[in-house]
């Protein structure tokens, strides 16, 4: 498979008696963002440094189209463009000096660099802010400037530790728009602690806890297991359970708080509607009904939790 | 690529007030002595009567200029070069540099490379001011040539130390007050062994091999010595970084 673009292979990293990253293994493949998820000091910016070559792993291998990092580090290193979770900006330099600098330091030709500096400040939005200095910016301006030196040379992989860390709601919209929109063409490797951002822009998850990956997977999966076959219902004269038992398809009924019940329905089953008829008909006052959705969190929780246990 | 990160560097040395005050400064006081020893020349030729005491203008100026020169620059130098690596350790903008294709050797060059151009420019400004004086005198162009000689490599020596110290920690101003106490200790080495010149110890002393180039002598040597010196402390920088990412 020549799509592959990032492949990590068994990655350990070790600092004294402590592993702070194990055994960590997976690959990505040419337009997919994966999103690397956390509690903090789970191990994510460890295992994004030795991605990038920062930092070198205690063992295991980390390939770049093919190319091992630790072995061929300039060939590998050109393919990647990388966001550390502080954004490396030289204050005293212009956004244009800054992006003039990055994108010469990665190797794009002499010719095409004013161009490269162009596009890349578009995709940003920071055409308004060439001349100013990156001291003067703003945090949310700081972190586009970062992304904007990540991606200047039109990397195969681009990796972004935290990158909406810190900004407010409307420029996190944007960064995460930008986000998806690198995902077309490049792929992109997120680290976050923020759960609804995964869902939102990643196609991949990865859940790291304690450095070991405890869930690797598509996001549908994760979706599914937030979306059981549940529905939570607010009823005025709630009838016996035995009554909502009987609706064709509901398997269990669970009283839930503020005075709801969790219904439980077979795979496949749609009984909302079948409910709301007998609830008209029998009186029981219906005046709430909605799909029951774990939230991200909880899952998360679970996965990280079960770990915990398994320990 | 070395080339851009030399550029770099000296780019964010001129954005900074600190190189231009450091330029200027250092002029003012080389302009100062400069001007002072044409003076002194005069009076102190004008005594002079036997043959044997007199001396050229270029070397009796030329020694003035250089032996303050090499004086300052020990305090120069390491106020330039404590920011090199430190800053960025501070600032957190090294994975920018770590994560470019570049090898460590190339960074350190760029860095090194970058400082010595600006110490570079200072030491062409002295030389085209001695080199003014041969508009009234007869100028003795190869004593002067070596000692603009001495004093680069000199300077070049004194960078190669202060990018190494710079490297070992995240704080500029303990940098500079490290590396002035380095330089000042390799400088003065040959005083606390003056009694015994045979000394190893003597040998290392920076000042003993910058002396025979103020005298006009350009030895085999002390090029060595020099170029072993830089050589030996920027191969301990880029072990020093390349711990960074081992070690993390």
């Amino acid at each position: 498979m020549d799509n592959v673009t990032v492949e990590a292979d068994a990655l350990n990293r070790v600092y004294g008696s402590n592993a702070v990253v194990r055994d960590v293994n997976f690959s990505l493949r040419k337009g997919e963002v994966l999103g690397f998820l956390g509690p903090n000091g789970a191990g994510k910016s460890t295992t994004m440094k030795m991605l990038t070559g920062n930092l070198a792993p205690t063992s295991g291998s980390v390939k770049i189209c093919g190319i091992d990092i630790i072995e061929q580090p300039k060939e590998a290193k050109a393919l990647i463009g990388y966001l550390p979770e502080t954004p490396p900006l030289y204050k005293e330099l212009t956004v244009d000096e800054m992006l003039t600098l990055s994108a010469r330091l990665h190797g794009v030709a002499r010719g095409s660099v004013k161009k490269a500096v162009e596009s890349a400040k578009e995709r940003c939005g920071l055409t308004e802010m060439s001349k100013r200095l990156i001291d003067n910016l703003s945090k949310g301006y700081q972190q586009r400037v970062g992304i904007a030196q990540a991606i200047i040379h039109n990397p195969m992989v681009v990796i972004l530790d935290e990158p909406t860390v810190g900004l407010d709601p409307i420029q996190i919209r944007d960064i995460r728009a930008l986000i998806k929109e690198l995902g077309g063409e490049h792929s992109v490797i997120l680290s976050t602690h923020i759960l609804p951002e995964v869902e939102m822009v990643c196609d991949h998850v990865q859940i790291i806890h304690k450095g070991q990956l405890v869930f690797n997977g598509s996001i549908d999966v994760l979706k599914q297991q937030r979306h059981g076959n549940r529905l939570l219902l607010g009823l005025t004269n709630a009838p016996d359970t035995e009554e909502l038992l009987k609706i064709d398809g509901v398997v269990s009924v669970e009283p839930a708080a503020n005075g709801l019940l969790r219904l439980r329905y077979a795979e496949g089953a749609a009984p909302a509607e079948r409910i709301v008829q007998s609830a008209v008909n029998n009186n029981w006052g219906l005046y709430q009904i909605n799909p029951d959705q774990t939230s991200l969190e909880e899952v998360f929780m679970q996965l990280t939790y079960q770990e915990a246990a398994a320990n | 690529m070395i080339l851009t990160v030399a550029g770099k560097e000296l780019k964010a040395m001129f954005s900074s007030p600190m190189g231009w005050v450091i330029l200027a400064l250092l002029q003012f006081i080389f302009g100062t002595f400069f001007l002072v020893g044409i003076d002194q020349y005069f009076q102190t030729m004008s005594g002079m009567i036997r043959p044997e005491q007199r001396v050229g203008v270029t070397e009796f100026v030329g020694h003035n200029v250089f032996s303050m020169a090499s004086f300052i620059m020990l305090f120069a130098v390491p106020l330039l070069s404590m920011r090199l690596i430190s800053e960025e350790r501070k600032n957190q903008t090294l994975p920018f540099l770590f994560s470019a294709p570049l090898s460590l050797t190339e960074i350190v060059l760029g860095k090194f490379f970058g400082l010595v151009s600006f110490l570079t420019v200072m030491i062409a400004i002295i030389g085209v001011m001695i080199s003014s004086l041969n508009i009234w005198a007869e100028l003795d162009f190869g004593y002067v040539v070596a000692n603009l000689i001495g004093l680069w490599l000199l300077v070049a020596s004194f960078s190669a130390l202060g990018i190494f110290v710079s490297s070992l920690t995240q704080q500029p101003i303990i940098a500079a007050i490290i590396t002035f106490v380095a330089l000042f200790g390799l400088l003065i080495l040959d005083y606390f062994f003056a009694s015994d010149p045979n000394s190893t110890l003597n040998y290392l002393s920076l000042l003993r091999h910058f002396e025979p180039f103020s005298r006009g002598l350009i030895d085999t040597r002390d090029l060595a010595y020099f170029a072993l010196f830089i050589l030996t402390f920027l191969t301990f920088t880029v072990r020093r970084l390349d711990a960074d990412r081992l070690r993390g």
